[in-house]
């Protein structure tokens, strides 16, 4: 079951916190983070790729889901 | 003591809540301006200040900035807001002589006893740099901002531009970047406090020292690094000089743990519209990795001097500035001939020169 971290109204760097938390709490699996700004999308796909994980970006009606998989 | 933290308002820091460049520029070529036969330097050349004759060969020099909190100590903040503002009359090579306040303020939630502290926090850098606060304009606002307009002089023979920068030319950069990612890190509570602390330092830091050793040693062109970060800045120059430039990347610079927060994506609106403005002008060697072209596109609050120059005057430059300033700085790059459609050219690399890092 995916972790799921709703930074949607929330500004930098916010979103990329929120996203590092919960990345660091997990020892693997999915982590979903929702944002509804081209800002907060970039910055969270950033922190996924420094992070050495692996991320897929799909736009939900202005929104953007970012699944974001921490393989152990 | 004060105990507010500015961090905690919720507002776009220092220069990255700039209007995106292109949207500017097209502000003003759509308007039929005023001219004078004193104007020496207006808007259309996008240098950091104007520049009008008052007698021969005697210049007004005048710019204004301000902008939203970018440290949480009211008195550090306003030290930044004052050099920040200061510094485009360095860049021209003038001298800062009367300043005026611009005060955004929320009064009822911070209480004016932090407006005092920033206020003194820009008093004591104007005091520093031999200028004086002649009044300002203040209103209330949800959002803070602070910065001056500052009005300094400059001789005809002293006077730096940003339009002739030559091939052949150095370029020389006096103090780090970083300031706008690490902004970010202390706003997210990721930065220790040892860097939040060196990057209030670099910005507090004047840049008269750095310009009076331009001016100095007969550098060709000037610019200061601040919102539209070194590559927005780097490109303008070039863009109005009619030349190109080449940076190499492992000689610029850089703040502590700077990449690492550009990687972590700890990165401003700004940042992203600086790449949309000039990243169609940039070629990056292959193996530049994405924080560190974005570092590149970071928008610098107070940032240093991009100085054109021969070799020699850099170097001698720089050993001044190091002297002067305990700061990280050095030869970035160098002009070269105009290429028709890169404008900036940022390879994997030492620049050559003594005086790079």
């Amino acid at each position: 079951m995916a972790e799921i971290v709703d930074a949607r109204g929330l500004s930098c760097p916010i979103p990329v916190i929120m996203a590092r938390r919960a990345l660091d709490a997990v020892a693997s699996g999915e982590v979903q983070v929702l944002v509804d700004e081209e800002v907060a999308k970039e910055n969270v796909s950033r922190l996924a790729r420094s992070s050495g994980c692996p991320v897929d970006v799909v736009e939900e009606g202005g929104e953007f889901r970012l699944r974001i998989e921490k393989t152990g | 003591m004060l105990s507010v933290d500015l961090f905690s308002c919720d507002c776009e820091c220092g220069c990255a809540a700039k209007i995106p460049p292109d949207r500017l520029r097209s502000i003003l070529s759509d308007l039929d301006l005023p001219s004078s036969a004193s104007l020496v330097i207006g808007p259309e050349t996008l240098d950091d200040a104007g520049v009008y004759e008052i007698s021969d060969g005697r210049y007004l020099v005048q710019t204004v900035d301000y902008f939203p909190p970018v440290a949480r100590h009211p008195y550090v903040y306003g030290q930044i807001a004052a050099a920040n503002s200061l510094s485009d009359v360095y860049a021209m090579g003038g001298n800062p002589l009367t300043a005026l306040a611009i005060v955004c303020f929320p009064a009822e939630e911070f209480g004016l006893e932090v407006l005092k502290e920033i206020t003194r926090g820009a008093v004591d850098k104007l005091r520093e740099a031999g200028a004086v606060l002649l009044g300002g304009h203040s209103i209330i606002d949800s959002q803070p901002k602070y910065g001056l307009a500052v009005t300094g002089i400059v001789d005809r023979d002293k006077l730096m531009d940003n339009a002739h920068a030559r091939p052949g030319d150095v370029l020389v950069l006096t103090k780090p970047l970083g300031t706008g990612v690490t902004i970010m890190a202390a706003k997210g509570g990721l930065a220790t406090a040892e860097q939040e602390n060196e990057a209030n330092r670099c910005m507090s830091i004047l840049n008269a020292a750095a310009s009076r050793l331009a001016v100095e040693h007969g550098a060709d062109a000037c610019t200061d690094i601040t919102g539209f970060g070194l590559l927005g800045h780097a490109y303008q120059m070039a863009d109005v000089s009619g030349v190109s430039m080449e940076i190499a990347v492992e000689s610029v610079p850089v703040l502590e743990n700077a990449l690492e927060y550009a990687g972590m994506g700890l990165l401003s609106a700004a940042a992203y519209a600086n790449r949309r403005y000039v990243g169609d002008h940039v070629a990056f060697d292959d193996d530049i990795a994405l924080p560190e072209q974005d570092l590149m596109f970071d928008p610098q609050t107070s940032g240093g001097l991009l100085v054109c120059c021969s070799e020699k005057s850099a170097e001698l430059m720089l050993a001044g500035t190091r002297e002067a300033l305990s700061v990280s700085c050095g030869i970035i790059g160098k002009v070269t001939e105009k290429e028709r459609e890169t404008v900036i050219r940022v390879r994997r690399g030492i620049a050559s020169g003594k005086g790079s890092q």
